[in-house]
């Protein structure tokens, strides 16, 4: 094998070895964690939130200037809900997503001090399921009765309530969500039992760890500022967004429409600080693989150059193209394997560093192998240029000086 | 001589036109992106109010839950409640003092029907907060600190000065009125301007770091009193492990906390003095039934308090070690290249130093030259940063606004960086060329 002499070649003109493996390890150890953070985050800004988002927008209506606000936002409901192209509609007091909103703290009523999970407080009415498209997975909805105003300075809540799955696995840990229907819980203070269980719908906090639990009371808020989330027929959001916007206005001069945005913009904004790093991540690893590359590329291409005379004379004893582009493959292999091995360590201690400095997600156990065989590639695919070029020496070199 | 190395490393550089490219793109991209990364951590970090830092203390009263700390493992609330602010307020034990709390508002100017209302962050303080923070004044003042006026019997306010440009086109507005409107309770009131303030964004807006502490300030700054008996609608964050019961009254005089709570303390003596007093304040209050939880009140001068709420994202953090280890890379590439081309000026050094130049007077020549690949990196490195903060700009939206601008000392410490890099990594180029042997570099020509 050749492996012998071009190691040994290695050995006797280290520095540029060392400079390409110790580049390589970095890099290495830059795109294995940047690549577990993107694929978290990523992952992180697109999970479901368990509403139909696609077609869903929100506005809210500021100050409206009556004496009565129930009696406008009873108009403003019925209105919209009959506008051509809307599915359905629904007051609520906070928007998922959102990012802001009322939480309680939630515990099951038997046992002492059972523990307490914080979960969102949704306020809706009996068109909830409807209108967010949730799957209601077990008992039942809300009855149109069951639904009441509730003041600004109250602080109690209703008896009957609709949770989330994730809520009830939380709070009744050894049964089925499904068969908890009609427990006895706490909210804060008030005793309520469970009328219904749904599979999903998210608290509007993002960056939540409890983003899955949430409760959902057949209230509807009396406030001067409703935020109203409408659902409309597929494809005709767009069309329908300034038109209610406009409708509203219309209907009670002096009030003021705010943040009327799609669902869509709603989860862009919530996650903005995890594309965005996402984002700058990724530039970051392409760059540094283009620039890992130019310089194996760089160096390999001086090598050559200075071994010119070598490689004539090896081509005048007798050794074909292909040994001579083998030569400098198997001499990139060697360089770029004592990188990646190196990288690897560097790449899982700092990993752990990561792991234990913050909530940073672990390397799985296949990326270190993946993130090392495309480095090595990587580097096979630079100095492929100059090897080749090394073959084009002709083997009369050898002759020209002495 | 130095002007005839700089025309002999033009010369250089022209020649391998290629080479010098991607020397350049290298250190320029390395600079690029560190930088940055490393301005927006800067301006994270930075000191809000350097000279007084270290004077201004955050107070916490550990009011919670017996059975389970505010935060764990043993933090109390990072806000105080309203019968705790009362308290300390008008004990006024500290050298100067101010709760504040944010609230939003809808603003119109009564006499212009066509002025189209807005939402305003509106903050309540006392009038201690403008002093104490050394908050710059363009028109007018703040209102006075006896009692009377600062609880609010007068209906004043201070606007900042971008929203004094927005309702009043930037004159001085003293003494001509706004209405501040609840944005959910349909009432309105008139409040008379005394003050205007010059430009004052602190990055991080330390005064309040419970909600988004990069964006902007408040527009409106109003006495602490008029918050509740004007009715405004409270929009920070409000804490309270138990049921407080309903209404205003009730919530007033329960263990909610929603109160930023700031002192000024000039000493050790004065801040061992306030430590002592609010210590003994919640002994007193130990005795009514109040602070269930064993004695654990806190004083946290500003970078320990920034320092306390993680101002700087652990994100951030792993950001910049990705950045540095990037600049690693960066500077790998350029000692490489380097030394590919000095090395390939074996010969023309074998010649340089058989005609008789020293070792000394080459390292310096190429010095030259590598400090000019800095210089050059550092200028592309400038703009490098330059559009990154842009696209992060684009990326993370207006609120990120005050951490996106390249800073004077960001650009002067970019350039530094680049050239300092560049030499760093010509040196043992550099070295390595020098040593070459004349004899046997001409012997081989």
């Amino acid at each position: 094998m050749e492996i012998g002499p071009i190691f040994r070649a290695l050995l006797r003109n280290r520095t540029g070895a060392i400079l390409i493996a110790v580049q390589i390890a970095f890099t290495l150890t830059v795109v294995l964690n940047a690549a577990v953070m993107i694929n978290e985050q990523v992952s992180k800004a697109g999970r479901p939130s368990g509403l139909n988002e696609a077609d869903t927008f929100h506005m809210q209506s500021e100050a409206i200037d009556t004496i009565n606000p129930q009696v406008t936002i009873n108009n403003d409901l019925r209105a919209i809900r009959e506008t051509p192209g809307v599915a359905n509609a629904l007051q609520m007091n906070t928007i998922p997503l959102s990012n802001g909103g009322w939480s309680t703290g939630v515990r099951v009523q038997q046992g002492d001090d059972p523990p307490v999970y914080s979960a969102a407080m949704y306020m809706v009415d009996d068109q909830a399921i409807d209108t967010m498209q949730l799957k209601l997975i077990a008992g039942e909805n809300f009855a149109a009765s069951d639904v009441v105003w509730r003041k600004p300075d109250e602080s109690g809540w209703p008896g009957r309530v609709i949770i989330t799955k994730a809520l009830a696995k939380s709070l009744f840990p050894d049964d089925s969500p499904e068969t908890t229907v009609g427990r006895a819980i706490l909210l804060g203070e008030s005793p309520a039992n469970i009328i219904g269980i749904v599979d999903q719908l998210q608290a509007p906090w993002t960056q939540s760890s409890q983003i899955e639990s949430s409760v959902m009371v057949p209230q509807q808020f009396q406030t001067g500022s409703p935020r109203y989330l409408i659902r409309a027929e597929p494809g005709q959001r767009d069309r329908l967004m300034p038109e209610i916007e406009a409708q509203l206005a219309e209907r009670e001069r002096g009030r003021m429409i705010r943040n009327l945005y799609s669902m869509d913009e709603v989860r862009r904004r919530s996650y903005n600080l995890e594309t965005g790093l996402a984002m700058i991540l990724g530039f970051v690893m392409v760059v540094l693989l283009l620039i890992t590359g130019l310089g194996i590329l760089g160096l390999a291409s001086l090598s050559v150059r200075r071994r010119i005379k070598q490689i004539g004379i090896r081509r005048a004893l007798g050794a074909s193209t292909r040994d001579v582009l083998r030569y400098f493959l198997i001499e990139n292999l060697l360089i770029t394997s004592s990188g990646v091995v190196l990288g690897a360590i560097m790449a899982v201690a700092f990993n752990i560093a990561l792991v234990n400095a913050m909530n940073f997600p672990k390397i799985e156990w296949y990326g270190v192998p993946l993130g090392m065989v495309v480095l090595v590639l990587l580097g096979q695919l630079a100095v492929w240029g100059p090897a080749r070029q090394a073959c084009g020496v002709s083997p009369a070199t050898a002759t020209r000086t002495v | 001589m130095i002007f005839y190395y700089l025309r002999l490393a033009a010369i250089s550089l022209r020649r391998n036109w290629g080479q010098t490219t991607l020397m350049i793109l290298a250190i320029g991209l390395g600079i690029g992106v560190c930088m940055s990364i490393v301005t927006i951590n800067y301006l994270m970090a930075k000191d809000p109010i350097p000279d007084k830092s270290s004077q201004l203390y955050y107070v916490q009263l550990d009011n919670w839950d017996p059975n389970r700390p505010a935060e764990s493992p043993n933090e109390p609330p990072d806000q105080i409640t309203w019968m705790d602010h009362q308290a300390l307020m008008s004990a006024a034990k500290a050298f100067r003092q101010t709760g504040n709390a944010s609230a939003t508002a809808i603003i119109r100017k009564p006499d212009d029907d066509n002025f189209r209302p807005f939402l305003a962050r509106i903050r309540g303080n006392h009038a201690d907060f403008f002093p104490m923070f050394d908050v710059p004044f363009l028109y007018g003042t703040g209102w006075t600190s006896d009692a009377h006026r600062d609880w609010g019997a007068d209906q004043v306010v201070v606007l900042s000065r971008e929203t004094n440009d927005r309702l009043f086109g930037g004159e001085d507005s003293v003494g001509r009125e706004i209405t501040l409107g609840n944005p959910t309770e349909f009432s309105s009131n008139l409040f008379r301007v005394i003050g205007v303030l010059d430009e004052w964004r602190p990055v991080p807006r330390f005064y309040d770091l419970t909600s988004n502490y990069f964006s902007d300030p408040a527009e409106i700054f109003i006495p602490f009193g008029l918050i509740l008996s004007q009715g405004l609608s409270r929009s920070g964050n409000t804490n309270c492990w138990k049921p407080t019961g309903d209404g205003l009254r009730a919530f007033l005089g329960s263990e909610c906390v929603w109160i930023q709570y700031w002192t000024e303390l000039r000493n050790h003596q004065e801040k061992a003095d306030y430590m002592a007093y609010l210590d003994q304040y919640v002994t007193e209050q130990k005795e009514g039934g109040r602070f269930p939880r064993p004695l654990n009140n806190r004083l946290s001068n500003v970078n320990e308090w920034l320092d306390h709420e993680n101002v700087v994202q652990p994100e951030a953090k792993m950001l910049l070690a990705v950045a540095v280890m990037f600049l690693v890379v960066c500077l790998l590439n350029t000692i490489g290249l380097l030394l590919s081309k000095f090395l390939g000026k074996s010969s023309e050094i074998g010649v340089r130093r058989a005609l008789g130049a020293s070792r000394g007077s080459l390292m310096y020549q190429y010095l030259v030259e590598t400090a000019m690949i800095g210089f050059g990196g550092g200028l592309l490195g400038l703009l490098l940063t330059w559009l990154g903060l842009e696209s992060m700009l684009a990326i993370f939206g207006s609120d990120a606004s005050n951490l996106m601008r390249l800073d004077l000392n960001m650009v002067v410490a970019a350039v530094a960086l680049a050239i300092a890099s560049a030499i760093g990594a010509g040196l043992y180029p550099t070295w390595r060329a020098c040593r070459i042997d004349p004899a046997a570099q001409l012997k081989s020509q």
